[in-house]
């Protein structure tokens, strides 16, 4: 193994250019695609060496344009790039969730057909599943798919779909068996954004725009062999793909709260200290105070939960909890924030407020979406109550 | 690292569990309150405890004990908590021992700390006045007369204070406050000018008003340094915190396992009631603070075991977390039981008294909020 880190190692040193061993800003990340945007010269050729070595998919097999690494292997090479600051060269729905679906469920044509294009950077995806009458109740979806000869005609809208209006394909979930009951009558199709009959509108939020779309299928004509598994069998694809997404979630997010200043340094700025340095306002000291505790034993508890993973003993019923407990968490934290700024904490844009305090705004109003998005808390908490309580049904 | 245990320390667990249940479950507690047991605290127990290592578990081997560390006390601390076990752990091993550890002479240690492990001597720390947890609120008085010093105040709220062989009063020797000028001493319990009024408390647990009439102390009798004692004290406080919130964490735990067990069989309507969903999310959200306080005790036992300097900060952290988590599983057990929740029939009553007392022993949530902000500077 040491062999392998010196070799990473030389190899990251040599291919990573110098200012891609930064942070990135959300507005710098790299996500491919036929049209691909790169922030600069620099980043196109990271992404390119990456995908070139297959480091962009590590652990997928040499002949779909991954390195063939083994999971050790892979821990490694995540622990280099992390010592060298190197930024992640891709981001790809297709490579976090698709990408193990496809090896888990594609036959082999299809993972010729679609994983190298993946793993190299060329095909940017979007998800396809909920829709405006199937949010937490999914497997109620009605997005219609009839068959035709060796075609799916399908009709229906998706919400929610990021990024759609950049996206070359969508995988999405359709009803092929609208008799059966309602689980069994899903299928888990892949469809190219090029085809006629479809249209993006992106969705704007309370928080201005988003990268969400409304996407609309006018009879979409979607070959049966773009069909992953069997007809009717999607929904088993789905949750586990859902599975994968929660895993993705912690990747979307690099390194963003780390680099937020604590809520007493803001606070400090805005409500003064009295005579003793304690912030002149007792009652938002105690609410920044239960925060920060709060924040503490989150991270703890996270901490906790790999720990009992790496050990081989669990996870346990606390990562069920870690959804729920961090967003809202996060709600009160964003909420903290703009309180603490008083009346520069409501302003919407233009003079008079500062970057930094229009987005504090932003952030509040988006957040109030974390606990509803991937699994509302409501789910959350039915979850707890019958995986790790047993309470009955 | 405190957060996944060793084979030997599951096996700690396990015998402290076992003992637990076999030697000192809820019932014994309610033996002890109905039958105004003198002692207040399970003697037999306390014997085997000491017999079995357990008493002097984190106390060095020179001095009789085991040489184990604070995660391994947590584990029995977290176990006695399950059952209220009603022993004096915190008083002789946390507090009190604490104290002869970090500032005794090997005199005063070897003389105290033996019969500790032996379960034959019961220490108990002498510290808050008034009426409320204050570190450095100390105004029992050390006056010096010819080499030596008179004590003379009074003392609110001393854990274990009546069964008690010898106290560690906390008094002024110099300066008018703060925490400055306070000094450590060894008081026998049967000193004279020594008066000790046993408290009969809502959780059925020991405490004492002590009084301090002109109690004569000497050089031999100081621990640590005169004028220095908030040294010691500040450590032994934050121990005493961590150690309290590990005995919570299983209290809560406990009392959070009987309530889901409840929810289960009870029916009405014809269904078990934690079949309605109100009940389980609350139940859900419950979950979410025990789990929470399990991690936090965790790593502040392991703070202490690696000498980490965020001691205070995580001890102030443990023991606002683990209070407030207690009182809200305590209170959400009883509405949850139903009527027979507010009966005393039921042991589930225990566990609301006993999170009301743990809450102010040795400060409350607000208290350790506002030293966790001081702490971190705002």
């Amino acid at each position: 193994m040491q062999a392998f880190r010196d070799e990473v190692r030389a190899w990251l040193e040599s291919a990573c250019p110098v200012s891609m061993r930064t942070p990135a800003k959300e507005s710098d990340d790299v996500w491919g695609g036929r049209r691909p945007w790169f922030p600069s010269e620099d980043a196109r050729l990271w992404m390119q060496r990456a995908a070139e070595r297959g480091f962009t998919a590590p652990t997928w097999p040499r002949a779909y344009g991954g390195a063939g690494l083994s999971r050790d292997e892979a821990r490694v090479l995540a622990e280099e790039m992390k010592r060298l600051g190197c930024r992640t060269p891709l981001k790809s729905f297709g490579i976090w969730m698709l990408g193990p679906v496809l090896l888990e469920y594609g036959s082999e044509a299809q993972k010729l057909q679609f994983l190298p294009g993946i793993a190299r950077g060329e095909t940017r995806w979007c998800q396809g599943y909920s829709e405006p009458g199937a949010g937490s109740d999914l497997a109620s979806l009605a997005t219609r798919a009839a068959r035709d000869g060796d075609h799916y005609v399908v009709s229906g809208q998706k919400i929610w779909t990021s990024h759609a209006d950049k996206a070359d394909w969508m995988f999405c979930l359709v009803r092929t068996g609208p008799e059966q009951p309602k689980h069994e009558g899903i299928s888990f199709v892949l469809i190219d954004m090029q085809r006629p009959g479809i249209s993006v509108r992106p969705i704007e939020l309370i928080s201005g725009s988003s990268p969400f779309c409304e996407t609309f299928l006018d009879e979409v004509r979607v070959p049966v062999a773009h069909r992953i598994g069997p007809e009717g069998g999607g929904w088993t694809i789905a949750k586990k793909l859902l599975e994968h997404e929660r895993a993705a979630i912690s990747q979307l997010r690099d390194s963003a709260s780390s680099e937020e200043e604590p809520l007493e340094t803001l606070a400090r700025r805005y409500l003064g200290v009295d005579a003793d340095g304690a912030l002149a306002d007792a009652a938002l000291r105690d609410r920044i105070t239960q925060a920060n505790m709060d924040f503490l034993c989150n991270q703890l508890t996270l901490r906790r939960s790999a720990a009992a993973a790496a050990a081989g003993r669990g996870p346990g019923g606390e990562a069920l909890m870690l959804k729920l407990y961090a967003t809202e968490l996060n709600k009160r934290r964003r909420e903290l924030k703009v309180v603490i700024e008083g009346f520069q904490g409501l302003g919407w844009e233009g003079d008079g407020f500062s970057e930094l305090e229009l987005r504090h705004t932003r952030e509040w109003l988006r957040s109030r979406a974390n606990s509803i998005e991937g699994g509302s808390s409501e789910i959350q908490l039915n979850i707890i109550a019958k995986r790790v309580l047993g309470l009955p049904d | 690292m405190g957060f996944v245990l060793t084979e030997e320390q599951e096996a700690i667990r396990r015998a402290a569990r076992d003992l637990m249940r076999e030697r000192a479950p809820v019932t014994e507690l309610r033996r002890l309150r109905d039958s105004k047991d003198a002692d207040g605290y399970l003697k037999t127990a306390w014997r085997e405890m000491a017999g079995l290592g357990m008493v002097g578990m984190a106390i060095p081997e020179r001095y009789g004990g085991a040489g184990l560390g604070w995660t391994e006390l947590g584990l029995l601390l977290e176990e006695s908590g399950r059952t209220l076990a009603a022993t004096p752990l915190m008083s002789t091993v946390v507090l009190g021992a604490s104290a002869v550890l970090l500032g005794g002479t090997e005199t005063q240690r070897r003389e105290l700390l033996m019969g500790v492990c032996e379960g034959r001597t019961l220490l108990a720390l002498a510290h808050d006045e008034g009426t409320r947890h204050a570190p450095y609120g100390i105004t029992t008085r050390a006056e010096p007369s010819a080499g030596r010093w008179r004590l003379h105040g009074d003392k609110s709220f001393v854990l274990d204070g009546h069964v008690a062989d010898t106290l560690i009063v906390v008094a002024r020797s110099s300066g008018e406050r703060g925490r400055e000028g306070l000094t450590l001493f060894l008081v026998p319990a049967r000193a004279p000018g020594v008066t000790i009024t046993r408290l009969s408390l809502v959780d059925s647990r020991n405490a004492a008003r002590v009084r301090l009439a002109g109690v004569e102390v000497t050089e031999a009798d100081v621990l640590g340094s005169v004028g220095k004692g908030a040294d010691i004290l500040d450590r032994v406080l934050d121990r005493g915190s961590i150690a309290l919130s590990a005995e919570t964490l299983g209290s809560l735990q406990e009392a959070f396992e009987r309530t889901v067990e409840y929810l289960k069989v009870r029916k009405q309507f014809g269904v078990p009631i934690g079949s309605f969903q109100a009940l389980k999310h609350r139940a859900a959200h419950l979950y979410c603070e025990v789990e929470l306080s399990r991690s936090i005790v965790a790593d502040a036992l392991a703070a202490l075991d690696e000498e980490r300097a965020e001691v205070p900060m995580l001890a102030s952290v443990a023991k606002a977390r683990t209070s407030d988590a207690f009182l809200a599983i305590a209170n959400e057990a009883i509405q949850l039981h139903g009527g027979i929740g507010v009966t005393d029939e039921l042991d589930i009553g225990f566990f609301l008294k006993r999170a009301r007392v743990a809450e102010q022993t040795l400060g409350s949530a607000s208290h350790h909020r506002d030293r966790f902000a001081r702490l971190r500077g705002y």
